[in-house]
């Protein structure tokens, strides 16, 4: 990712769609968008990473995670006349950090590594949850309707899993 | 997005040294929002809380990750075998897309109109076309203020204005109800709730809030069903409010 930044090299990106291009397509093609139309996000996503490159900062967030956002908002502006709705950075009313957060101590890298084992610790039927939510695009509300459940035990349920993958992280990275 | 979440901040915010927020998003939401499942007016919402709540934008950052460790795990799925190629292709093409677009989204504000404003974080200003004295507010009844904001989806989003310690009629609602609170600050059974606070309701709660003394309270209210009034002036007003 540097070596894309800082020296434009094209090897270097050429790396970094070789893996996650085939991944962001395969969420793309799970959140409802057909090949063509994947392909074709996949490709505007990976001109902003490239764009983009110098921005990205490895303190703040894993390359995984930028990408993420950067193909779930191309999702969305395609769909949707107004972009999602962001906080702006340098709005004078953004409530400043209380104090320096933890992730000042623990790198992006562990808790990267943290979230991947707090998944897979998971009751399944928790873990099932949040991949119905991230990899088909569903609102709580909308599993609730698919999946016949209430949507005060869509909700529980949620909560549960959100709160116990934070727990598995915190304690991981104590 | 998780890279902003972090940041540290040095100017005078909108807390302007207050203490954050009391009264979080539930995790169900921040979850449709990282996830882009929420419509726009709940991302609205959410979006315009984070700018007021560092411990959620914390929270939002995290699931932000989760997105990204989801994603990296999923099974690839080959790309045509010209992709790359055709993509150095159009590396080389010159930005045609206006400068706006490529900036990301959060980062336009400043240039539709938008700047320092007490009340309105920057991300509402956009829908509200200007600052909180801009606002071409609309009677609703009983002394309450509103204007709709233009969002797509089920979702209403609508800005309110009540009178100092004017109670807004009983209700309950049909789904569920997000109020976020921008000036001033409202009391239920629920709690006591200020700037950066957000209330979430569902149809199970009836409630009667009422503003505080002082100044008129100014909320975002996020509905994705219409509001119900229960007490027998509410139900009188039901039939002139579409709330």
């Amino acid at each position: 990712m540097r070596a894309v930044a800082e020296e434009r090299s094209r090897a270097a990106f050429a790396r970094l769609f070789a893996h996650f291009a085939p991944r962001l397509k395969a969420y793309l093609m799970r959140s409802g968008s057909d090949e063509p139309a994947a392909e074709e996000l996949v490709q505007e996503a990976m001109m902003i990473v490239w764009r983009r490159a110098e921005s990205f900062d490895p303190k703040q967030a894993s390359v995984a995670t930028w990408m993420f956002t950067i193909a779930r908002n191309k999702r969305i502006d395609g769909y949707r006349r107004n972009n999602r709705p962001e906080l702006d950075p340098e709005d004078p009313a953004l409530a400043p950090q209380p104090e320096p957060m933890q992730d000042d101590q623990v790198g992006v890298r562990q808790t990267a590594e943290a979230i991947r084992d707090a998944i897979a610790a998971l009751p399944e039927e928790q873990a099932e949850m949040l991949r119905l939510a991230f990899y088909e695009d569903k609102a709580h509300s909308e599993i609730a309707d698919q999946t016949g459940l209430p949507l005060g035990t869509v909700k529980s349920r949620l909560r549960l899993a959100i709160g116990k993958m934070r727990g598995l992280v915190d304690d991981e990275l104590r | 997005m998780s890279a902003i979440a972090k940041r540290k901040v040095t100017v005078d915010g909108g807390g302007r040294g207050a203490p954050p927020p009391n009264h979080h998003l539930p995790d169900e939401v921040l979850l449709d929002y990282a996830s882009g499942a929420a419509d726009e007016g709940v991302s609205l919402l959410v979006a315009t809380h984070l700018t007021l709540c560092p411990i959620c934008r914390g929270r939002a950052a995290e699931l932000d990750a989760l997105g990204g460790e989801l994603v990296e795990s999923l099974p690839p799925v080959d790309l045509s075998d010209d992709a790359f190629a055709k993509l150095l292709a159009r590396l080389d093409e010159p930005v045609s897309e206006p400068a706006v677009a490529e900036r990301s989204g959060d980062e336009r504000s400043g240039a539709d109109g938008t700047g320092d404003d007490a009340t309105l974080p920057r991300v509402l200003q956009r829908y509200v076309g200007g600052a909180v004295q801009d606002i071409a507010w609309q009677p609703l009844g009983l002394g309450v203020d509103h204007v709709e904001l233009p969002v797509e989806g089920g979702s209403r989003a609508v800005l309110l204005r009540v009178p100092e310690g004017r109670a807004v009629p009983q209700h309950t609602h049909e789904g569920n109800e997000y109020v976020l609170v921008l000036q001033g600050g409202f009391s239920d059974a629920h709690g006591h709730f200020v700037r950066g606070d957000v209330e979430a309701s569902d149809e199970s709660v009836d409630h009667r809030p009422v503003a505080d003394a002082g100044e008129a309270c100014i909320c975002l209210a996020v509905t994705d069903g219409p509001l119900k009034l229960t007490s027998l002036v509410g139900r009188a007003l039901n039939r002139f409010v579409k709330l």
